[in-house]
């Protein structure tokens, strides 16, 4: 319903600068090139600049003070559990995020990254696809992961690159994978997984399987050349893969002025035949109900579509970064204050009933606690054994890497106390 | 040379034949490398389902005339074309085969898989391992047709195995002739592994040959010694084995017997069968188009150095493109051709 009036107001569009030459241009007939749809000509040369058009709007249910807006309604699919338990996993990701990140400063892990500020976009967009759906991240979704059922052990063992990591210790922290959740593995060069989506969901379309690639990715990351191939060839295929990108302002320290000159990331779906949803990233409900009607779209029209959260980085990029050098306090705490995704989803609660200030503290200690079971478990544990380092570089082991494994062993024989198997 | 039939079995028992060849005559059939690649293609089509074709202009054949008549017999969803952006494709057969599922992409040309290099080094490469084997991308396949054609200047000339060799995690593999290419392209689809297949394009028409008819592999990672011989090694790969047997018999007429070999897998190499020549022969020469600084030979000579250290009779000598980009007027100059390594092997005799 309300999503239908999102898209009725784009096409009425009123024009804030309506250029008068235009107004007066007449079609005189049309031309049926290959390299177009039927284009109109015009009497009148027509420039057409994307400054005149109207910014794409963003859709909200929940406004600033937790209430619900004018004219909009608690999505279909949400009910007093499920909003409880979204609350209570948005916590548990920030207890985790705050402890690992004092546990990098600490220097017990190498290196971090937290999700603060984007807790409402990670999981209403989590709850709002299918378990099956295959999940193609950047780095910062970690709460994707969680509300799959990703435990805080399995995080905290990646984190510290111990023997029961499943990436087997060779990753940074913060590259999370699980087969068994459906999330490919997290990879540093960005970008790169948008196009593997789009692959993996044109796969599951021949398979006919009722599944879609979600494909997670910064406002800076779509200003990599894989961004552009991602869309063409999706939609140039009509692959089921729902393009996910999170505005959050940064990219490390750069604003979006330096990023783009457009109406954002979801301005350039058009230009792709690609339906676009904004959403105000800050309200989980919307995001929830966008990304349900995403894949709805995606399944019935059988095409790719692209969402564009607008958010707020309220952390610093990673732990070598310090955002205070390029932003001002006073700017990250106005988005903290005034327009944090967790408080006005804690606010609605209240209102309803379904929470209350004392279960707030007292879950918020129960999982800073849990975090801290899983973070001292993980530390006690040892890196993987040497030699799985020579493991899975290929499906066997070829010649030459089974003699180099060999040559590192006898090298380490002769020197055992020379390298040590703890620390980073 | 071998006789006909002996030769084809010899390749064909050598590549775990699918087939039980038995006494039998080897039924083959004539052909030249682009349809030797395109019955190895429809071969695969059939014996999975999952596969499928895809890069710039695949549809209506390919400008190599490679995958002709692949749409109308598997359909539109599993050989199609491409929008032209090679790091999409590259990206796309990754995702592609990350759902277990086969991808046999094509690059039109060696010279444009360069913006691909990131997905192809970086992600396909690396998939199995940075997951700890949750994920891999092994049912992947690139084609790309490489190497001097005569006439192909800067970018239509290129042979990039070496940018590839350094890469864990890939194959790269590269044929002969159309019976290797069959075998090989065959065998590249189905390893587990992601593979890089550069195909000698001036032999796509220029090389003829009798191929296995149905279903057989050449085995990756294994060299073929095309001749035996007692006095030098002859090393390359490709095209450039057409040069080196042009070599070889400028040789014997010399009176030098030269053993000449095909790496056929460029990652990872058969050491064994190099090293097992170089101690017979004592002298090395490896040749390839490519340019002579960082080309995959300095790879061969220093191993071959370590391994066969006593036995080398002579410095091992690598005949290769000079270090220019490759040039239109002067690619004949260019090139490392049969003179230039007969030259060598004067050198190696008489060291
Ligand atoms: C190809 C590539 N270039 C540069 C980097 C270094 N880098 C890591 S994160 C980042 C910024 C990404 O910003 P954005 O996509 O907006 O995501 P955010 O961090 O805001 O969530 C950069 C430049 C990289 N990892 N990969």
């Amino acid at each position: 319903m309300a999503l239908r009036f999102v898209s009725k107001s784009l096409a009425r569009g009123h024009r804030r600068f309506a250029p008068t030459a235009k107004s007066m241009s007449t079609v005189v007939g049309y031309g049926d090139f290959p390299g177009g749809q039927k284009v109109p000509y015009v009497n009148k040369l027509t420039v057409v600049d994307p400054k005149e058009k109207d910014v794409i709007p963003a859709y909200r249910v929940l406004d600033q003070q937790g209430k619900i807006v004018e004219g909009g309604s608690l999505p279909e699919g949400l009910n007093e559990e499920l909003v409880v338990d979204l609350y209570k996993n948005m916590v548990r990701l920030n207890q985790m995020d705050n402890v690992f990140y004092d546990a990098q400063r600490q220097g017990r892990i190498s290196f971090y990254m937290t999700a603060f500020g984007e807790e409402g976009t990670l999981f209403g967009s989590a709850a709002g696809i299918k378990p099956r759906d295959m999940v193609f991240a950047q780095y910062r979704e970690a709460g994707v992961l969680m509300w799959r059922g990703f435990t805080l052990d399995q995080f905290a063992d990646q984190l510290f690159s111990n023997e029961d990591d499943l990436g087997k210790g060779r990753q940074m922290p913060v590259h999370y994978g699980s087969r068994e959740l459906n999330y490919q593995t997290v990879s540093s060069p960005l970008a790169t997984q948008l196009p593997q989506a789009a692959g993996a969901a044109y796969g599951f379309k021949l398979a006919k399987e009722d599944r879609i690639s979600i494909c997670y990715f910064g406002e800076g990351a779509a200003s990599e050349g894989d961004f552009h191939a991602a869309l063409n060839f999706a939609a140039t295929r009509d692959c089921p893969v729902l393009f996910f990108a999170r505005n959050n302002g940064y990219a490390i320290s750069t604003p979006v002025k330096d990023q783009f000159r457009g109406d954002g990331i979801a301005s350039r779906g058009a230009g792709y035949g690609i339906p676009v949803i904004r959403v105000d990233g800050n309200d989980i409900f919307a995001v929830y109900e966008v990304t349900k009607k995403a894949r709805e779209l995606i399944m019935t029209e059988g095409r790719p579509v692209l969402i564009e959260t607008m958010s707020y980085r309220q952390g610093h990029h990673s732990t070598s970064d310090d955002s205070t050098r390029y932003r001002e306090v006073s700017e990250i705490k106005f988005w903290k204050d005034t327009n944090c995704p967790l408080t006005r989803l804690k606010l609605f609660m209240l209102e309803k009933g379904w929470w209350s200030e004392e279960r707030d503290v007292s879950l918020k200690d129960t999982e800073r606690t849990n975090v801290l079971q899983s973070l001292a478990k993980a530390e006690a544990k040892g890196i993987p054994h040497i030699s799985t380092m020579f493991n899975d570089v290929y499906k066997e082991k070829p010649r030459h890497i089974q003699e180099q494994e060999q040559e590192m062993l006898e090298h380490l024989a002769k020197y055992p106390d020379h390298y040590s198997s703890t620390g980073h | 040379m071998f006789a006909k039939t002996t030769k084809l079995q010899r390749l064909a028992t050598a590549g775990r034949a699918r087939r039980a060849f038995s006494a039998a005559p080897l039924v083959t059939e004539r052909m030249n490398m682009f349809t030797a690649l395109n019955d190895a293609m429809r071969v695969a089509m059939e014996t999975d389902p999952t596969a499928a074709i895809f890069g710039e202009d695949v549809a209506f054949g390919g400008v190599f005339r490679c995958t002709v008549d692949l749409k109308e017999k598997f359909g539109e969803d599993r050989v199609f074309n491409s929008p032209l952006c090679e790091q999409g494709i590259a990206g796309f057969a990754i995702g592609y085969a990350s759902v277990g599922r086969t991808a046999i992409a094509e690059i039109q040309f060696a010279d444009y898989i360069f913006p691909a290099f990131d997905q192809i080094v970086n992600e396909a490469a690396k998939f199995r391992y940075r997951s700890g084997n949750q994920w891999d991308c092994g049912k992947l396949t690139f084609r790309a047709p490489y190497g001097a054609v005569g006439h192909g200047a800067h970018y239509h000339s290129q042979s990039p195995e070496a940018y590839f060799a350094h890469t864990p995690g890939l194959k790269v593999v590269i044929p002969r002739n159309p019976a290797q290419a069959k075998g090989l392209l065959l065998a590249s689809i189905r390893d587990p592994n992601p593979v890089v297949f550069f195909e000698p394009k001036a032999l796509y028409r220029a090389s003829v040959g009798e191929v296995p008819v149905g279903d057989f592999e050449v085995p990756l990672g294994q060299a073929d010694i095309v001749r035996a011989g007692t006095d030098v090694t002859l090393v390359g790969w490709g095209a450039q084995m057409r040069v080196l047997e042009e070599t070889a018999d400028m040789a014997e007429e010399a009176g030098v017997s030269c053993e000449v070999i095909d790496l056929q897998t460029i990652l990872p190499w058969d050491v064994d069968t190099i090293e097992q020549s170089v101690r017979k022969t004592g002298r090395l020469i490896v040749s390839h188009e490519a340019p002579k600084t960082g080309g995959f030979a300095a790879e061969i000579a220093s191993t071959i150095q370590e391994r066969c250290f006593l036995s080398l009779e002579a410095p091992i000598q690598r005949i290769c493109g000079y270090d220019t980009p490759f040039p239109l007027a002067h690619e004949k100059f260019y090139l490392p051709d049969a003179l230039k390594n007969f030259e060598a092997i004067k050198k190696v005799v008489n060291y």
